[in-house]
């Protein structure tokens, strides 16, 4: 058993959660203590068990305004998966215009996200 | 002299000043000029690609430019006018506001004026680090723009000082980019990061935060080589002996954020010295009659949504004043901060309409309520499990409960 010491993150409360869990990988939660509502309990199963995360970054865009296109995840992924996500997010070049909510790529690294634009590139403007 | 004359200029289109020119709008101002230096609207949050915003406002977990994209799409329909990379080179007490923008100048005369300049970062000068002055030193947020929006790298190896949410997710920006976070380092007993961006952000990634140690020295003579930390005793002075070398080509600093108020001071516009921002009423209007103020300029936020409402509240306030300055709330009230509140905001109230009072405290603590109290009669309390200053307090008060009340006081209790 080990415990870790969280702070719930579903509220403004904020409380510092102890949590008791398994060793095993993934842990698996045995006890919630310092919650002061459900949310709480399950935040933490959540949290310990499998963590999901929103994850943003950039793509490279050609003849554009900007160098740039920002982009994200269309929902959390596994914490796991970042790494490899972020593999197949860099590889991306992409010729403008991107408009807001174009998607880059599909289902990358096998979760079941889109990975989508969130600020939209012009073309640059050739004089 | 004939000046062009407007009802309503909003200076800065970030979050606030487009907030403010599309409720001004709303309220029926039709004559409305925003003036913007940058290229494009939307301010910082174009740089803070990382999701969070608009949770409030939305419910859902924007980026900041989708954030900013709502707010620009709304303006779009309104007949706002909109004047990109110009700059407000002074405003008067008047409210006579030189323009400039490449290769034309305007001076023109406006009813009312919004400022939404926001804030910008404390420099490295403002903390005074000892040592060499190399390449390499960045603040947070200019790496933020550095990197998400110029697609430069800043660097390999980094150090960060202090622990505003700015320097914590660019942590987690330089590591998913590639580069190597030694640790953060924050001064404080505690960090002044939201609790969700010390997990996100650090322990996700296994980024050390060291809590009472500070960056003593900065080593390197073309590029930064590394710096010296060292931890501090409870008068922040540096203890002899602590001191470490941390090797690194970056140092990132996320030292805190001043209110951009020099067009501000030009106006002779007074400002609240825990805030540093203007002085205003629950109308938002500052000391000077016509010109108003919200967002990060006149106070720091932590929350953009909160940005936007304050600065919605503002823009109705600013048309309703320019329609009848005569009809408008006067400001009777006086409200002052108390035990355990570094700052309240409005500083002065009226006791004939609602308002919400924003607060923070002044050190990290549990099971506290917020009283605001008159006297020995009390108008408004709230009771907060977590208070910390980095969490923006909000109050609303009833103007019922005002009646007969000259001066408030706001303590923890």
């Amino acid at each position: 058993m080990t415990l870790r010491e969280l702070t719930c993150v579903v509220c403004p409360n904020g409380c510092p959660l102890k949590i008791v869990c398994t060793e095993d990988d993934p842990p698996r939660v045995e006890s919630v203590e310092g919650h002061l509502c459900p949310r709480g309990i399950r935040w933490a199963r959540q949290e310990v068990e499998a963590p999901q995360r929103t994850i943003a970054s950039s793509v490279l865009v050609t003849e554009g305004e900007m160098p740039l296109a920002s982009v994200r995840t269309d929902r959390p992924i596994p914490l796991e998966k970042i790494p490899p996500v972020m593999e197949e997010i860099r590889k991306v070049v992409l010729p403008a215009p991107l408009a807001l909510g174009d998607v880059v790529l599909r289902n990358p690294a096998g979760t079941d996200c889109a990975v989508i634009v969130t600020r939209g590139v012009e073309c640059c403007d050739r004089r | 002299m004939n000046f062009e004359e407007h009802d309503l200029v909003i200076i800065g289109g970030g979050p606030a000043g487009l907030a403010a020119a599309i409720s001004a709008w709303e309220a029926g101002c039709r004559d409305i000029l925003l003036v913007e230096r940058d290229r494009m609207l939307g301010g910082i949050l174009n740089q803070c690609i990382h999701d969070g915003f608009g949770l409030h406002t939305f419910k859902e977990a924007l980026s900041g430019p989708e954030y900013a994209a709502r707010y620009i799409e709304k303006l779009r329909d309104t007949g706002v006018e909109v004047l990109k990379q110009t700059m407000v080179l002074h405003l008067g007490e008047d409210r006579v506001l030189y323009l400039a923008s490449r290769g034309s100048h305007r001076t023109l005369r406006a009813r009312g004026v919004i400022l939404a300049m926001g804030c910008r970062e404390r420099p490295r000068g403002a903390i005074s680090i000892p040592g060499t002055r190399p390449s390499g030193i960045f603040t947070a947020g200019a790496a933020q723009h550095l990197m998400n929006l110029e697609n430069i790298m800043v660097g390999k190896r980094v150090c960060i000082l202090g622990s505003g949410d700015i320097g914590l997710i660019m942590a987690r920006r330089m590591t998913l980019e590639g580069a190597s976070v030694a640790g953060v380092f924050e001064i404080l007993p505690y960090s002044s990061g939201l609790s969700r961006n010390i997990q996100q952000c650090l322990n996700d990634y296994d980024i050390p935060l060291h809590l009472g140690t500070t960056v003593q020295k900065i080593h390197g003579s073309r590029r930064l080589e590394g710096v010296t930390v060292a931890q501090v005793g409870p008068d922040r002075c540096p203890l002899a002996g602590s001191e470490r070398f941390v090797p690194c080509d970056t140092l990132l600093l996320s030292v805190g954020l001043i209110p951009e108020n020099e067009l501000s001071r030009d106006a002779s516009i007074s400002l609240d010295p825990q805030t540093n921002g203007p002085l205003v009423n629950s109308s938002f209007m500052t000391r000077v009659p016509g010109i108003f103020a919200c967002g990060n300029v006149l106070h720091v936020h932590d929350l953009v949504d909160y940005v936007s409402q304050e600065a919605e509240e503002a823009g109705r306030c600013a048309a309703a004043w320019i329609g009848s300055p005569e009809g408008c709330a006067g400001d009777s009230i006086l409200v002052l901060p108390g035990e355990g509140v570094r700052y309240t905001l409005p500083q002065k109230i009226s006791s004939s309409g609602n308002t919400t009072l924003s607060l923070r405290v002044a050190a990290p603590c549990r099971n506290r309520s917020v009283t605001v109290r008159s006297g020995n009669r009390i108008v408004a309390r709230k009771s907060l499990v977590h208070l910390h200053p980095a969490e923006m307090i909000r109050i609303p008060l009833e103007a019922k409960s005002l009646s007969g009340v000259h001066e408030l006081e706001v303590v923890l209790q």
